[in-house]
């Protein structure tokens, strides 16, 4: 697999004076946008949240959609043709790793992009066990897609996009939903790949350390969406790097100004304890037995650990949301309030004083039409007067930075805000246990920074605090006491240090 | 995040024959089967086929014990529909037993019995003809075999690969409705709004997964080639014709022994 076999002509992209304005809005999305990308560049695009990022990048591989989703000025060619017009000179690959699978089987998939260029069958599958090969999926062509991790899933993904040999290679935050051992692999897979084919490349991240050494121009867009920084990746962070970070992006070198764990006593008491838990999800196998675990009162506690781990699971089991396959959790009586220790047998409505849970995807937790309406559902179902209901609606949406969005649909809030937003109603009933299950994920800076130090108010007033996490940010700023889930047999306990 | 696994046909066992037979033949094999049994609701023609059936599908490798396995909703179903011909089937001849609406007579006998038959007739053999197919393979059959439109075919599959995420997706709105203490009653709301916010949830998938066809080329000009080749052969013609076969010898018996009640009459 020598790289002359792989080579592709790589694509040159050209924007004078570009804009685009989605229907419906007024503002627009980008405006005079003048950029030449040489064929074989490889381009870091940075900005903060909104700033059209995505929007580009789509132009970029024609999917940007017709007159009815939006209006454009300006020229945009990839290799002087309109990128509607040179479909399969641009692989795109998204954020979303379950929204992009497209067939049943891995080889399937891959093969889907050549079978809609119309390569013929015997190439189609030359080219898909290359390109299997180029991003490191050592998995037979008929392993199915819906077993993949999220890693192996980007990777399907990226392999989809080089089987049409495209000259461009788009990536839209393609590590942004990924553990640390799948942004590895995709890292990896990208530079195998940029290695074999030479094609240009433009990549969108947030996550600016993960692309660094593999980009040789970082192109910068100001939250108008215009262009703003464009140059050589050092001279371009130096020059911005404090402005980056403000903006959102995650720079390296830029410290969080947040607080360091701090460290919780071996015998701290507990909020909640296990005793020989088993887990599992209704009618799905066991996946751990004979957890004996506590969770610190007022104190931060991590739980990490591999994909596929249980600590989902786990989490769901002591917010009393999912039953105990055997053994038991037990509530501590500051905690349980004068109901029986077993979370999972309190009623729903007598949680709320007592454990918050807060879920990986805040769409699936939210149940009303406003914002402020979904603050106030959980002090409304505790029974609550209206006028204390308002009182806490209020002091939570003021402390979340939502009040301007008081009125707008949860639906339609951007990542961070929904973030924000399913912490805070959580937390209006202000239960003594919240539990979070991946907080961080997808997260910009901005967003990161807020959070974590909202979470180190809650534990500073006394709330005692579970997250299930990847992120090493996050744990060396929360993880006091610390919980690691193996894939299978155990847990290992222990606490934070400073620093 | 993951998915969950839908059933695999790759687990399912194997049949003699039917198993080299297009998925879209079945398909239609199914359909040339059963439509004739639809237009007549005698006993005796339902009897017929479902023998034929039966012996057929035996020697095709389906055991008694397989076939309980893989049809069991519709043993189940088959004899309930009988009952409630019994009971209610339109009254003639004798009557046996009489409870309010419930008459029991020579008529509503022979109607449960045609039911029962019937059901079984239809149930049986959509359901083992279809025990190893994939939906990928029935795709390409439908499209390359039938010439059906490729972006229609195609979208229905990939739209098939969501279900599994909404399960999912329901699952987790199901606990995060405990969690928000709006678990306890009102079971009828809150399904509603999580009806609502799994439709959101879908639309957007759904045109992500839009986006991520198009960016492979998907519904561009060009004529689209086919990685999987989806053929048929004489196996194929000769399931078309057997199942022909089968309806037709049921119909002939029926209308022989001037048992053949169509449902128009």
């Amino acid at each position: 697999m020598d790289r002359a076999s792989h080579a592709v002509r790589p694509a040159r992209v050209d924007a004078t004076g570009w804009g685009w304005r989605h229907a419906g809005r007024r503002r627009q999305a980008l405006q005079g946008v003048d950029l030449a990308i040489e064929p074989g560049e490889r381009v870091l695009l940075l900005g903060p949240s909104g700033s059209g990022k995505s929007t580009l990048l789509h132009a970029f591989a024609g999917v940007l959609g017709g007159d009815d989703e939006g209006e454009s000025r300006g020229t945009l060619r990839v290799d002087g043709r309109a990128p509607t017009e040179a479909r399969g000179r641009a692989g795109l690959v998204l954020q979303d790793p379950d929204s992009q699978v497209i067939l049943a089987r891995v080889g399937d998939d891959v093969a889907f992009g050549c079978e809609n260029l119309g390569v013929p069958r015997e190439e189609i599958w030359e080219r898909v066990r290359a390109a299997v090969d180029a991003v490191g999926l050592d998995l037979p062509l008929d392993h199915p897609t819906s077993r993949l991790s999220g890693g192996q899933k980007q990777r399907l993904a990226l392999a989809g996009a080089i089987a049409m040999r495209p000259g461009l290679l788009l990536l839209d935050e393609p590590t942004a939903n990924l553990d640390p051992d799948g942004v590895a692999e995709v890292r990896r897979a990208v530079a195998r790949v940029l290695e074999r084919t030479g094609a240009t490349l433009v990549v969108v991240e947030h996550r600016v350390d993960v692309w660094l050494d593999l980009v040789d121009r970082v192109v910068v867009l100001g939250a108008d969406g215009e262009l703003i920084a464009d140059g050589r990746p050092d001279a371009v962070l130096d020059r911005r790097r404090e402005a980056l970070a403000a903006a959102g992006v995650w720079v390296p070198d830029v410290p969080l100004e947040v607080p360091d764990a701090e460290v919780v006593a071996n015998d701290a008491p507990p909020a909640l304890s296990t005793t020989d838990l088993a887990i599992g999800r209704p009618r799905g196998r066991v996946l751990h037995e004979g957890l004996d675990l506590a969770i610190p009162a007022a104190a931060s506690t991590v739980l990490t650990g591999p994909n596929g781990a249980g600590k989902s699971t786990l989490a769901l089991t002591l917010g009393g949301l999912l039953r105990p396959r055997g053994g038991r959790v037990a509530a501590a009586p500051t905690i349980s309030l004068g109901l029986g220790e077993s979370p999972v047998r309190w009623r729903s409505r007598e949680l709320l004083t007592r454990i918050g849970t807060v879920f990986q995807e805040p769409e699936h937790q939210f149940v009303a039409a406003t914002v402020r309406d979904e603050v106030a559902v959980a002090p409304r179902a505790l029974g609550l007067a209206a006028r204390e209901v308002d009182a806490r609606v209020d002091e939570v949406l003021h402390r979340l930075r939502l009040d301007h969005l008081a009125a707008a649909n949860p639906f339609t809030l951007s990542g961070g805000e929904a973030r924000r937003l399913s912490v805070g109603s959580v937390l209006a009933t202000r239960p003594g246990v919240v539990i979070l299950d991946e907080p961080t994920f997808g997260q910009d800076r901005l967003g990161w920074v807020e959070l974590v130090r909202l979470l180190h108010e809650l534990v500073h007033d006394g709330t005692t605090l579970l997250s299930v996490t990847h992120d090493a940010a996050f744990i060396d700023s929360l993880g006091g006491h610390r919980i690691a889930l193996d894939a299978r047999g155990g847990a290992r306990v222990g606490s934070g240090s400073r620093g | 995040m993951s998915a969950v696994e839908l059933p695999e046909s790759g687990h399912a066992p194997s049949l003699r024959f039917v198993d080299r037979v297009n998925p879209a033949t079945r398909l239609a094999a199914a359909m040339v089967l059963t439509t004739p049994l639809l237009l007549t609701v005698d006993w005796l023609s339902a009897a017929i086929a479902l023998g034929i059936q039966l012996v057929l599908f035996s020697l095709a490798g389906v055991t008694p014990g397989l076939l309980v396995r893989r049809t069991w909703p519709i043993l189940i179903a088959a004899p309930i529909a009988g009952i409630s011909m019994l009971l209610y089937g339109r009254p003639s001849g004798t009557v046996y037993w009489e409870f309010w609406l419930a008459r029991i007579t020579d008529g509503s006998i022979q109607l449960a019995l045609a039911v029962t038959l019937r059901v079984l007739a239809i149930g049986l053999p959509a359901a083992l003809l279809f025990l190893r197919v994939d939906p990928t393979d029935l795709a390409d059959g439908l499209a390359q075999v039938w010439r059906l439109p490729a972006r229609f075919v195609l979208g229905a599959l990939a739209a098939t690969r969501l279900v599994g995420l909404f399960v999912e997706d329901w699952r987790a709105m199901s606990l995060s409705r405990r969690a928000r203490g709006i678990g306890d009653h009102g079971a009828v709301r809150r399904a509603a709004t999580m009806a609502f916010a799994l439709l959101v949830l879908a639309i957007r998938r759904g045109s992500k997964l839009a986006t991520a066809m198009e960016a492979r080329g998907f519904g561009a000009e060009t004529e689209r080639t086919w990685a999987r080749p989806s053929q048929v052969g004489s196996a194929d013609a000769l399931l078309v014709l057997l199942a022909a076969a089968v309806a037709a010898i049921s119909i002939a018996g029926a209308l022989w022994a001037g048992t053949f009640h169509p449902v128009w009459a």
